[in-house]
């Protein structure tokens, strides 16, 4: 026989729907439910909530949000407990497969698949470890390489000790905290690798993480080759020209059983660009307006999903500006879309800004966030449009491991806005 | 024999600002703080260092860990010993956020407190 039997999928309504449980995710719900909305629903696809925060031990994390420096399982906690509160409810092992341009959200969990016709979609999924298989690394495909992330989770979570003698490719946050956790568990961590002439993450961490340890970071230097067949044994690594190609004669073995790769974030966006939603080809997230508004009206987008941020706090506010956004438009009884009133580009010096647009608003300033594409020491910032210079700023310090803001006047911002650095003014 | 005045630079980590300080480990003397807490971090960074330890402990007789961290920075170089200690401990299994597992911890003013559930 071959009869085709379709079953739609059931529907059901909801106000907001928010993709995730991460500290982008529950900041966005308790904003949006103390501005009004009622109907809320978190599809968490892990059984946990707080995202990768319960796995960072660490502290550092709230010290702009709470004035505190807590640890991540406690800024966590601090959400879980506010969202609690509230009574919003979050579903557990509920994956999102599906996102349409008509809100229509398609989630499976242990109950089946189902879709979700919501009135507004938050996007708050995160970022995913940039792999092994993404780097052009020579060698065999022994057991022994990790990516410090699946390191940590071992480690802080399992209780699984990842090897013994580590190499560490990557001198990001991720990658300098997990020399230090693992010099703590009793690994010889023998070198931090980073392909940049300058250390990835906050300068505290390269202080606390390899200063104190006496763990060397090899600047300009990058893994080459891998070798072991069952069970890495040693890796190679090369110093590299300004155009990050190895240089040949500068090769040397590192022994070790364990290589742990900290080499890029990106964000998850499957769902989004599946979407149809216009995605910044810099941060690889969404395109948005100072709102978090993506090119669908009534999805928003917050947190690492949108650009990998360094400082969880900031994380948390623009979770808040998501989430108080999508309640404001909950709230509105015709929903007009509006053009965007001016598009922000960055150039010389600045890579990315997040929003890329701005669209009609009420507030005297907007904040645009941004990160430099190189270090800068008493640089000028400077906005401009067709109209002239809109702001100019002298900041003592930016470098691209520390996401920079700034406060343009919004009655100023129209047309082409550029984001740059002047060119005097180089460390 | 020459008397070298050993000068160290490193950023201070109390606030987000991350100054640039510049300590003259003889005198003592700080240069480059943002402010008065940067000045005794500075004096206390080459004096008496401490750092707050973030780990995880076992729980009592199951395969599974838990994250602790103590309650206030400790000595730098009780880090390494602390983890031996650690490593020997193993909290109960009943354990939640805040709870203080061991009180002055090393010998310190701190307590060892639950972080993680």
């Amino acid at each position: 026989m071959g009869s085709e039997i379709r079953t739609a999928l059931p529907e059901v309504k909801v106000g907001l729907l928010v993709i995730g449980a991460g500290p982008a995710g529950l900041a966005a719900a308790v904003a949006a439910y103390d501005r009004g909305v009622r109907d809320i629903l978190i599809c968490e696809r892990q059984d946990f909530a707080g995202g990768i925060l319960p796995q960072c031990i660490h502290n550092g994390f709230g010290l702009k949000r709470f004035g505190e420096e807590l640890t991540g399982p406690e800024y966590a906690g601090r959400y879980e407990k506010m969202a609690e509160e509230r009574g919003i409810r979050i579903e557990y092992g509920a994956t999102v497969t599906k996102l349409s341009n008509d809100r229509r959200v398609t989630v499976l969990s242990e109950s089946g698949m189902k879709v979700y016709a919501a009135d507004a979609v938050i996007l708050a999924m995160g970022c995913r470890e940039r792999p092994r298989g993404a780097l052009p690394v020579v060698g065999t495909r022994p057991a022994g390489i990790y990516t410090a992330g699946c390191a940590q989770k071992m480690v802080n979570r399992m209780g699984l000790l990842p090897g013994r003698e580590i190499v560490i490719l990557g001198s990001g946050d991720i990658g300098l905290i997990m020399a230090r956790r693992m010099t703590l568990e009793g690994a010889h961590v023998k070198a931090v690798c980073e392909v940049m002439d300058h250390p990835g993450g906050l300068r505290r961490n390269i202080v606390q993480c390899l200063d104190d340890f006496g763990i060397p970071l090899y600047l300009s230097t990058t893994v080459v080759e891998v070798e072991g067949e069952d069970r890495v044994t040693a890796v190679t690594v090369a110093e590299v020209d300004e155009r990050r190609r190895p240089i040949p004669g500068t090769e040397r073995r590192i022994e070790c059983d364990t290589l742990l790769l900290s080499v890029g974030l990106i964000p998850e966006n499957e769902l989004t660009r599946q979407a149809g939603i216009e995605i910044d080809p810099v941060t690889n997230g969404a395109a948005v307006r100072e709102n978090r508004e993506t090119s669908i009206p009534g999805v928003f987008a917050c947190g690492n999903v949108l650009h990998v941020h360094d400082l969880v706090d900031f994380v948390s506010e623009e979770g808040e500006i998501a989430g108080n956004a999508a309640a404001d438009y909950l709230a509105k009884q015709e929903k007009i879309e509006t053009a965007p009133v001016a598009r922000v580009t960055a150039k010389n010096g600045v890579r990315y800004t997040v929003p890329e647009l701005i669209g009609e608003g009420e507030t005297k300033n907007v904040t645009v966030f941004f990160r430099v594409s190189d270090s800068f020491r008493d640089a000028t910032l400077v906005a401009e449009n067709e109209n002239g210079v809109i702001l100019s700023k002298k900041v003592r310090r930016m470098v691209p491991g520390e996401m920079q803001r700034v406060d343009l006047p919004r009655e100023k911002l129209v047309g082409e806005v550029t984001l740059s650095v002047a060119p005097q003014g180089n460390s | 024999m020459e008397n070298v005045e050993k000068i160290r630079r490193f950023p201070c980590t109390v606030c987000p600002m991350g100054c640039e300080l510049t300590v003259d480990t003889g005198s003592l003397e700080v240069t480059g703080n943002g402010c008065p807490r940067g000045k005794a971090y500075g004096v206390a960074e080459v004096t008496h260092p401490t750092r707050t330890l973030t780990t995880t402990v076992a729980l009592r007789g199951t395969d599974r860990v838990i994250a602790v961290r103590t309650d206030r920075p400790i000595a730098k170089e009780l880090l390494l010993p602390a983890m031996d200690f650690i490593r020997a401990y193993a909290a109960p299994e009943t354990v939640k956020p805040g709870d203080v597992l061991v009180e002055g911890f090393m010998g310190t003013d701190a307590n060892l407190v639950v972080t993680g559930k």
